[in-house]
């Protein structure tokens, strides 16, 4: 037992909070992220490891080296971004939640043996709810159930698996495990669920449009993150996750360009966008294990920022549906520039920082002669730029008027943007420093003519499909509506089929009753048409007149009998 | 009414933008002709292969989108009911 474990003191911080009122509190939410970013800083290095024996078992709180340390910093900022985004929430629930949820983020990337890993997994899970539960609303509060129920059963797929693994392997260290045996597979699928994989998505884009406004910037920063870092940890190179990260980056961006919630637009954005780490992480050399890192990084940024965009016309406006805005530029202009930078940084336009992260992973696909792969990565990059950096900004602040005039955000919301925005900006003109947190050493500058030329020419010539489609009339237009997803199966297909099978159930034991009934019945029909049925005590059904009549014949012959002898 | 006139009110500074804009991707097609791009995979040597691939890209992503909204689009309040 040596040092003081970074989540802790996120951990005395929110018991702190419950004790504390008014500005004292504020002062601890803003503080916490800075002292823990600090005390990392200071006091530990690549190579700590220290552990805290609980009955017979030693959980190690504490395993650094640059991987773990680089989410810790990043965990840090988005933390303290989302904290100084929220500070007009006056919400004892939501302040707790914010506390334990990043501080369990940092427990796990630090976790060294998977059950350490599993405590912090189901930390994250439970106090992650309380955003979407704070909406109030029937809808958010079913929305988080099934949030729920998702992320616990990730964790009892990653306990199944560690236990399994234990049986087998004599070990619980979280290092690479790889898909080779049950029990890989089971911790495999644990983390699956929280990244998001293709058809466990769905309580990703289902909780997070649903959570406060606040709420969505400190969710779309934590749980896919720790999962993608789990990922790097335990199944870096395995060639199955190269497909999955494909297909994550394509299907969601058809789903984000008729989607009409904004917020559930960028939720499918945020699937694609860590499609991108999943296939560095499957790639496996280190050139594209660093490209996912540092897209993670730049990702939890950019993602914050635009949801913090999101989660302020929500909060002036009162939704984001796209249908119902339009020209917001006027009275939030600051707002609308906020939202352009993390538009520009999603789409990888050079100069912005997913630029200097996303092109990592394409590189390293180049380099693997993945040929076909890298086209739907490319078709992937174009789509990210039509639904994230072009459908967000242009149908909520320009557009058609909405008529809507809503006032500014407030200045706390405008602070939380604008430190953001400078970061993107700063990550995108400076990659080298972003670069040398990285966990391995590679060689790559991602500013020569080749990628920018490129890289202008794809994003513009998209933008200029978006022109083209919109002067023709052939853009789909904004609708209220609901689209159907895999969640469909679950929340419709499911509970209709379980009522129809009820119902046909009880039409079954009905039919099958009177079934069996009916030879009895034919018995009792000819019994009463029979010349029997007419005797007195056929008649009456009631098993009593048939006692009694019996018990006097035997009165009867008892009285005989004594009477004769 | 009088209300504020901004920026995009007017539909000549719409126009002013739109030209800039189109001049940009010109000059982008222009510039693949004369800076030197290294070449990864064999399909890259189309000239303005980024271009193109970004346009029709889009272009398709919009309509199969557009179709799925026949399959999949149902009310606002489908789960609700």
């Amino acid at each position: 037992m040596s040092e003081l474990p970074p989540f802790s003191l996120y951990f005395i911080a929110a018991l702190l909070v419950l004790f504390s009122r008014g500005i004292s509190r504020k002062i601890i939410l803003l503080a916490t992220p800075v002292i823990a970013a600090l005390y990392i800083w200071l006091n530990i290095d690549v190579g700590t490891l220290s552990s805290y024996p609980i009955l017979d078992y030693e959980l190690i709180f504490m395993r650094t080296d640059k991987l773990s340390l680089l989410f810790a910093y990043l965990f840090c900022i988005a933390s303290f971004i989302a904290s100084i985004f929220a500070l007009h929430v006056n919400d004892t629930k939501q302040e707790i939640a914010g506390l334990v949820y990043a501080g369990s983020a940092l427990g796990a990337v630090f976790a060294g043996d998977l059950i350490t890993l599993f405590i912090f997994w189901e930390l994250l899970a439970i106090s992650s709810v309380f955003f979407i539960w704070a909406r109030g609303t029937e809808r958010a509060i079913d929305a988080g159930m099934r949030y729920l129920i998702y992320q616990v059963m990730s964790g009892v797929f990653l306990l199944a698996g560690a236990l399994l693994h234990f049986h087998t392997t004599g070990s619980l260290a979280f290092d690479h495990i790889g898909l080779g045996s049950v029990a890989g597979w089971l911790i495999f699928i644990a983390f699956g669920i929280k990244s998001a994989f293709p058809f466990l998505h769905t309580w990703l884009t289902d909780g997070y449009p649903e959570a406060t406004p606040t709420g969505t910037v400190f969710l779309s920063a934590f749980t896919t993150k720790v999962a993608v870092y789990a990922l790097a940890r335990s199944f870096a190179g395995e060639d199955i996750l190269i497909y999955i990260g494909v297909t994550m980056a394509c299907f969601p961006i058809f789903f984000a360009v008729i989607e009409n919630d904004l917020r559930k637009v960028l939720a499918y954005s945020l699937i694609n966008q860590v499609g991108f780490m999943v296939t560095g992480i499957g790639i496996g050399t280190a050139l594209a294990i660093n490209g996912a890192v540092a897209h993670a990084f730049s990702d939890v940024i950019f993602k914050g920022l635009l949801f913090m965009t999101m989660g302020a016309v929500l909060y002036r406006v009162g939704h984001v549906n796209g249908s119902h805005l339009g020209g917001l530029y006027k009275t939030m202009p600051k707002t609308t520039v906020f939202c352009i930078v993390g538009a520009l940084s999603i789409s990888a336009f050079p100069l912005f920082s997913g630029f200097v992260s996303k092109s990592m992973v394409m590189t390293a696909l180049m380099y693997e002669d993945h040929g076909y792969l890298w086209l739907f990565m490319l078709f992937a990059s174009a789509g990210v730029f039509h639904h994230a950096g072009i459908k967000i900004p242009y149908f909520a602040f320009f557009a058609h008027d909405s008529g809507l005039r809503p006032k500014e955000a407030p200045i706390n919301m405008l602070l939380a943007m604008g430190l953001a925005a400078a970061l993107c900006i700063f990550i995108g003109t400076q990659p080298q420093y972003l670069y040398s947190m990285l966990p391995l050493e590679v060689d790559y500058w991602p500013y020569d003519t080749t990628h920018v030329l490129a890289q202008l020419q794809l994003l513009f010539f998209s933008a200029m499909a978006f022109v083209w489609l919109n002067k023709q009339g052939l853009y789909p237009p904004e609708l209220p509506s609901t689209n159907l997803d895999a969640e469909w199966i679950y929340r419709k297909v499911v509970p209709t089929g379980v009522r129809h099978g009820l119902a046909f159930l009880n039409n079954v034991k009905a039919s099958s009753i009177a079934l069996a009934m009916s030879p009895m019945h034919g018995i009792r029909n000819s019994f009463t048409q029979s010349s029997i049925a007419k005797y007195h005590l056929s008649e009456s059904w009631p098993t009593g007149s048939m006692v009694f009549w019996i018990a006097i014949i035997l009165v009867a012959y008892l009285l005989l009998d004594i009477l004769v002898y | 009414m009088s209300e504020k006139k901004y920026f995009f009110d007017k539909p000549e500074n719409v126009k002013w933008v739109l030209r800039v804009f189109y001049t940009i991707c010109a000059l982008l097609v222009v510039a693949d002709f004369i800076l030197h791009r290294h070449i990864g995979f064999s399909w890259e040597e189309i000239p303005a292969f980024y271009a193109i691939y970004g346009f029709v890209a889009c272009v398709i992503l919009v309509l199969i989108a557009k179709e799925m909204r026949k399959v999949i689009m149902r009310k606002e309040d489908y789960y609700d009911e």
